[in-house]
């Protein structure tokens, strides 16, 4: 079974694998009606200074009381002062999780999973195909490249949202395209003011012309997005083995042993969240699985 | 007189009574002695104080849905097979504390955090079956190795004992045979009974199973009692009509057929309820849940028991992931005769016959792999 890279949590696992490290919210961003970034510190500075990550895993965020939740980190692995956690305010530990506001703590463990394996396809067009909260997983890749532009050929980022207010990380478009990302970002309804294009993300790929030899995609979203989006890059004749997706799985212990996050043999927690087309290609192809 | 301790990997006969003289050693070794017994008709495992508690002349019939105690008029105190209960529950508790977060001066900023359990008990365990103990090395995998461990369950399974009684009278459901886990127990026990009809035989499979022999009159086993061992165990092995042909060509088989039409079949009859999942020795998923006490400044971290037959176990923010029971029940035999394999090396089912004997739908797993089996789906 072939797994990506997965770097070492931080928990201590020779002690209690479930005991969380408490961290303190410092900064709170609304990126859209719903969706917020919480920025995290360490209370222990020993800790903050020692914790890193690699692009695409997760914490599990918890609140005495509510639980724990799996979350993407949306921040940049160099920023070494704060960590960041978008999150769409869905259930009961993430709306528990702000209500407890700048200054408040809580517990984290982590960071669990495998990455994006984007050291790996230097060289490669870099086809980022992100919808709604599927993006804040996927910005730690779009800072690696800005910090490693040259390293890549054409890089394309394909998003959508529901409307255009649902739009996340706006503030940050110029910036993208400066450092020569291209940005193609569809709504599924809006009103006059929209001048964009309107649609869902597989079909930008319409447009696309990807060199084969040359193209890799890297998606997250709705899972019905993420089966057309490999579809068209299939299509486009885009290898299995340069496909690379991020699944959403109940995930409660983050290493394999609670057992919610299966699909098939893997422990999307574990072996995941990113997985090749390649590996899972086939489990993702059936319905409920 | 008591003689020196007879070897590890030996082979002595004592008399049935002294049996006794056993649980009594292992008692002032501290361990709580646990052991099947007959409460309110139906066999369960519980504190065992002498060898009275034990289901003495009972025998079990077992069909899908349908278990029944009758009494046999014999001396023996092994030959009721593994009831609705499973022994991972003394390893693997169906409800645990993970850790406690307590406030300190009321200060939702300030938590104190203990972790899992303080106090380990020591378990010494018997009659568990060959089958038990396989599914207790297949839990040893899962909590035991790799890079994680889990602690509640390190401390409760390496202060066990394991006393295993071999199998001499299996069951309709029971299909150890053909998942290589039975009637007689190979390996990782401390002690391992065959029971006889005067005597038990006792492999001695540890140092902590020699200890445990240290007040009893023995013998070395003679040719003729080995005999008599493998005999009964002949005749076990020829009372198993269940059979699972070749389950390791199930991983690829299984998964080759996720849209075979007989999943919506058995998905009609199946209730989704999760007694499968409960009564298995290997099934180890399990779920987290805080809760507060009164007044609020004490919040217990627990872990429970959970199946994949519960609607809540797929669930992530967008929906349920495995919405319906075909599904669900999907998931859970491609799990056991399939994904397993590739997880840990073995199957996740033992043989034990306990998910046949407990579903209330009458389901018979084996009979559900043999229509997957039999044809492609069109």
């Amino acid at each position: 079974m072939t797994v990506l890279t997965t770097s070492k949590p931080l928990t201590d696992f020779s002690s209690d694998p479930m005991l969380p490290t408490w961290a303190e919210i410092v900064k709170i961003e609304q990126e859209a009606p719903g969706v917020k970034t919480y920025w995290l510190k360490f209370t222990d500075p020993k800790i903050q200074k020692e914790f890193s990550f690699k692009p695409g895993q997760f914490n599990l965020l918890s609140v005495p009381g509510y639980g724990e939740a799996a979350i993407s980190i949306s921040s940049d692995p160099n920023n070494k002062e704060t960590i960041g956690h978008t999150i769409r305010l869905a259930g009961n530990v993430t709306q528990a999780i702000d209500r407890l506001g700048v200054g408040g703590i809580l517990g984290l463990r982590g960071p669990f999973g495998s990455s994006w394996p984007i050291k790996d396809l230097k060289g490669k067009d870099i086809y980022i195909a992100a919808g709604g909260i599927g993006l804040p997983p996927l910005r730690p890749v779009i800072y690696h490249i800005i910090e490693n532009r040259a390293d890549y050929g054409k890089v394309i980022l394909i998003y959508g949202a529901r409307t255009p207010d649902d739009l996340q990380f706006t503030v940050e478009y110029d910036e993208w395209e400066k450092a020569d990302i291209e940005l193609m970002v569809c709504v599924d309804s809006c009103d006059d003011t929209w001048t964009g294009l309107v649609g869902v993300v597989p079909m930008l790929f319409y447009s696309l012309r990807i060199n084969p030899k040359k193209g890799a995609l890297l998606t997250c979203g709705p899972e019905i997005m993420i089966h057309f989006a490999a579809f068209e890059a299939i299509a486009r004749r885009v290898p299995r083995e340069r496909i690379f997706v991020s699944l959403e799985k109940n995930m409660k212990c983050g290493f394999g042993s609670c057992g919610h996050c299966q699909l098939g043999p893997y422990f999307v927690c574990k072996d995941g969240p990113v997985f090749s087309y390649e590996q899972i290609g086939t489990y993702l192809e059936v319905e409920d699985f | 007189m008591p003689k020196k301790s007879p070897g590890i990997g030996s082979t002595i006969v004592i008399l049935k009574p002294q049996l006794d003289t056993i649980l009594t050693t292992i008692n002032n070794l501290d361990y709580q002695v646990e052991g099947p017994q007959i409460k309110d008709f139906s066999v369960v495992l519980g504190p065992i104080h002498s060898l009275a508690d034990l289901p003495k002349g009972y025998q079990s019939q077992e069909e899908p849905g349908k278990y029944t105690l009758t009494s046999n008029g014999k001396e023996n105190y092994f030959d009721v097979t593994s009831g609705s209960h499973t022994w991972k529950k003394y390893f693997f508790p169906p409800k645990s504390q993970l850790m406690v977060f307590q406030q300190e001066n009321g200060d939702s900023s300030d938590w104190i955090t203990k972790s899992a359990e303080e106090e380990t008990p020591r378990y010494a365990l018997i009659g568990a079956r060959p089958c038990d103990l396989a599914g207790i090395q297949i839990q040893d995998k899962i909590f035991l190795e790799g890079e994680r461990c889990d602690p509640i369950y390190k401390g409760r399974r390496g202060n066990s004992l394991l006393i295993i009684a071999n199998c001499t009278e299996p069951c309709d459901t029971c299909f150890c045979t053909s998942m290589g886990t039975g009637p007689k127990a190979k390996d990782g026990f401390d002690l391992a009974l065959t029971e006889l009809n005067d005597h038990f035989l006792i492999e001695i499979g540890s140092d902590a199973g020699q200890k445990a022999l240290a007040d009893i009159e023995w013998e070395s086993a003679s040719g003729y009692y080995i005999k008599e061992g493998d005999l009964a165990i002949e005749k076990a092995v020829n009372k198993i009509k269940s059979t699972l042909q070749e389950p390791e060509r199930l991983a690829i088989e299984l998964l080759e057929n996720l849209e075979h039409p007989h999943w919506d079949d058995v998905a009609a009859r199946c209730l989704s309820c999760g007694s499968c999942t409960l009564v298995c020795p290997t099934c180890f998923c399990w779920d987290s849940t805080d809760k507060t006490l009164l007044p609020g400044t004490t919040i217990i971290r627990e872990r429970s028991w959970d199946s994949c037959f519960n609607p809540d176990y797929s669930y992530v923010a967008h929906g349920n992931t495995r919405p319906n029971t075909r599904a669900r029940y999907r998931q859970w035999l491609t799990h056991k005769f399939a994904s397993w394999y590739e997880q840990n090396g073995t199957a996740g089912c033992v043989g034990c016959g306990r998910c046949i004997t407990w579903c209330p739908a009458e389901i018979n797993h084996l009979d559900e792999i043999a229509a997957i089996r039999e044809g492609e789906p069109s």
